[in-house]
């Protein structure tokens, strides 16, 4: 078994959530792409786990899976509340911090 | 000397504080007679211990130390708050607290009057307040043991000096003359007593000690060049104080203070204390003849000089300033040759003659603003100094004319008043050691009685040349008692060191090194005695025989030369060219160029620069999350790229 493959397939995922995170407007889209760059960071994580024989990557798989989980939550809160004061989840109209 | 003895002279110090602190809690309450009751027994308090102190020293005239506490100790120099009680200090001690005392009782009928005369009566008390603050002062700087202490006394008396000069600050020209004069004073006096606290560093550095005896003791062993550095700071100090060329700008114009001001302390006692430094100091004096002629010859100078001014001057306070510079001239040269008891001669009776003759000029102005509010032109611009103004005042003030005249002939050296056998002890010492400053004595001797004789004829002589002289009046018996018994002094103070006697001078040989017997020279005697008849037969050939004009008598005849006098050698004119301008010019260049031009803009700079900078770093935050995104994400790729490839 060749882990190359998993490797290739995790930076493809990571590139597409970071492309993702760059070009969307909508801010569900950005949580999903977020997913996606968690979760190949989390495949890359298995991967060597299951290469190497260690149970501490494969640990680390789910401490990535609850934080993004309590991130989620957190950021979905958030959205609803901005959504309420300007109805719309455009991340580009929240930039009342500009200098 | 026992020390319960010795111990009384602190209270001469004390007597005076604890009458400000008396007129400061309950002076409001005391109104002016006790103000003045209170502030003239602090000072006669003074003069009693003086006198005991004085009783004691008949029996011991060695004199003693008496160490109050410890003032501070700074590696291995310690300095005391310690008393010296020897003849020399104690005779300061009866001249200051006793002409003092005088001068305190006379102040309370003239300040009665001035207070009112200038408009503001709640004014008296300060001025006790001052005057008491004064006599603490100079007996705390003649009683001093150390220099240091002395230096105390000397800034003391020099702060009295700016306050009472400002006594009337918001009067005088403008506004601003009697502040100016009061700054003027205090600046000047500052340049001296930076030479005197040079000296006293470099006795420091030297000897280790500021101890009189201490330091004396070493000069002897001393490197002369020290010495002479050590003597020459301390005569920038007396040019200061005792108002020598070139320092004595001052005097002339802290007249604007109230006139028992300018007899107590700008020609009976402050302006003294230079001549006691330097006869105090003779131990340090003795070793180097450069020193002892630098001051023989600025005092020799200064006698002269200022003699030639107080003849061109018109306000008759300002003859008397001039004639005081020129008089502390002679004791600077007499003690500046070593004739230290002719010094301190010659300070004991000018002290009772100049006293006398600024008192009784504060009762003429009283007399002539007594006449001009008489006369009923209250409101008319009128200066009451000016001797143009004045004239025939014998008939109107008799008593005020009886004491002028002894005072004046005093000063002119008249014989047998005080003053001719002060000065002529000068004259002695000077014809033995330094005949070109002998001339000089000689020639200010006569100028002396010749200006004396002007004023006497302009003041007191021919016709009131004003209604205010013509209504003028004698002053009142609270006035013009201290004059009688200054008078008198000032007609026997000769008997202190009658020739034969030596009274005086076996009395400091106790406390002054190096006094050589004085004798009497016929010669001099009988050629100072001619020359002061001289100059004031002189005077009234030139003023007595007809009116006075507007322009002065001596003015055509000595043309330019009397302009000369009359602008003062434009010394103040040349001061302010030479050295005013130059800093004001560079305090304008420092101003303005350096601190508005530089230094702010330095500031300026950097708060502008940081606003340029913060105006151009702020578009970054530009409120994309999104673009926030981007700069996180090349930044982490380009650390990756780093660790992966530069590294």
């Amino acid at each position: 078994m060749t882990i190359t493959y998993y490797l290739a397939l995790s930076v493809i995922l990571f590139t597409l959530g970071a492309v993702g995170v760059l070009v969307r407007r909508n801010a569900i889209v950005i949580f999903m792409s977020l997913e996606l760059m968690f979760n190949a960071a989390n495949l890359v994580f298995v991967a060597y786990a299951a290469y190497y024989q260690l149970i501490n990557s494969q640990l680390f798989v789910f401490f990535v899976m609850t934080v993004a989980a309590a991130e989620v939550a957190v950021g979905l809160a958030l959205m609803v509340a901005i959504f309420r004061t300007k109805h719309s989840i455009d991340v580009d109209q929240m930039s009342a911090l500009k200098g | 000397m026992s020390d319960t003895q010795l111990a009384w002279v602190v209270w001469a110090v004390l007597l005076p504080l604890g009458g400000i602190v008396v007129n400061l809690v309950v002076g409001r309450r005391l109104g002016e007679k006790g103000i003045g009751a209170v502030a003239s027994l602090a000072a006669a308090g003074s003069f009693a211990v003086s006198g005991l102190l004085a009783l004691a020293l008949l029996q011991h005239p060695e004199g003693g130390i008496y160490r109050l506490a410890t003032w501070f100790n700074l590696g291995s120099l310690a300095v005391d708050w310690s008393f010296r009680v020897d003849t020399l200090s104690v005779t300061m001690m009866l001249v200051v607290s006793g002409v003092g005392t005088l001068i305190h009782i006379y102040s309370i009928g003239y300040m009665h009057a001035d207070v009112r005369h200038n408009g503001d009566p709640q004014r008296f008390r300060r001025f006790f307040i001052y005057l008491n603050l004064f006599v603490a002062a100079m007996l705390l700087l003649v009683s001093a043991n150390n220099f240091l202490v002395l230096f105390v006394g000397w800034e003391g008396v020099g702060l009295c000096s700016y306050l009472l000069i400002g006594f009337w600050f918001e009067k005088g020209e403008g506004g601003l003359g009697n502040a100016r004069a009061a700054k003027k004073a205090f600046i000047v006096n500052r340049v001296g007593d930076f030479g005197l606290l040079i000296a006293i560093f470099l006795m420091i550095g030297a000897f280790g000690t500021l101890d009189f005896d201490g330091v004396f003791a070493q000069a002897a062993q001393a490197a002369p060049a020290l010495l002479v550095a050590i003597t020459l700071f301390m005569l920038l100090g007396v040019t200061g104080k005792s108002a020598q060329l070139p320092l004595f700008v001052w005097l002339p114009d802290a007249m604007a203070g109230p006139t028992p001001v300018s007899a107590l302390i700008h020609a009976a006692t402050m302006v003294t204390a230079g001549v006691y430094l330097v006869a105090r100091s003779q131990a340090l004096f003795l070793p180097v003849p450069q020193a002892q002629a630098a001051v023989t010859w600025v005092g020799g100078l200064t006698a002269l000089f200022a003699a030639t001014i107080a003849l061109g001057q018109y306000d008759i306070k300002k003859v008397l300033a001039y004639s005081t510079i020129s008089q502390l001239g002679f004791m600077v040269a007499a003690v500046g040759m070593g004739a230290a008891v002719a010094g301190i001669f010659h300070l004991v009776t000018h002290a009772f003659f100049k006293a006398l003759l600024f008192l009784a000029a504060g009762s003429v102005i009283l007399g002539l603003e007594h006449g001009h509010e008489h006369a009923g032109e209250g409101h008319d611009p009128f200066d009451p100094q000016d001797m143009r103004q004045m004239g025939g005042l014998r008939k109107r003030m008799p008593l005020t004319f009886a004491v002028y005249l002894v005072g004046a002939l005093a000063l002119a050296g008249v014989a047998p008043l005080a003053g001719f056998f002060s000065k002529d002890e000068i004259l002695v010492a000077a014809s033995e050691r330094f005949p070109v400053v002998f001339g000089l004595l000689l020639a200010a001797a006569f100028l002396t009685a010749f200006y004396m004789g002007r004023q006497l004829i302009l003041v007191f002589f021919g016709e009131p040349r004003s209604k205010a002289a013509h209504h003028a009046g004698e002053s009142r018996p609270l006035v013009t008692m201290p004059l009688v018994v200054l008078a008198v002094f000032s007609a026997l103070g000769g008997a202190l060191n009658l020739p034969g006697l030596h009274s005086l001078e076996h009395w400091l040989e106790h406390s002054l090194v190096g006094v050589k017997e004085g004798h009497f020279v016929w010669a001099v005697a009988l050629g100072s005695l001619a020359v002061a008849l001289l100059g004031l037969g002189l005077a009234w050939l030139v003023y007595g025989r007809r009116a006075p004009t507007e322009q002065d008598a001596l003015a055509r005849p000595l043309g330019p030369l009397y302009r000369a006098f009359e602008r003062k050698w434009w010394v103040d004119e040349f001061y302010r060219l030479v050295l005013l301008r130059p800093l004001g010019w560079l305090a304008q260049v420092l101003a303005g160029p350096v601190d508005l031009g530089l230094i702010n803009s330095l500031g300026d700079g950097l708060g502008q620069g940081s606003q340029l900078s913060a105006n151009w770093l702020r578009k970054l935050q530009n409120g994309l999350v999104r673009s926030y995104a981007l700069v996180v994400m090349v930044g982490v790729v380009a650390m990756f790229a780093y660790l992966l490839w530069v590294r």
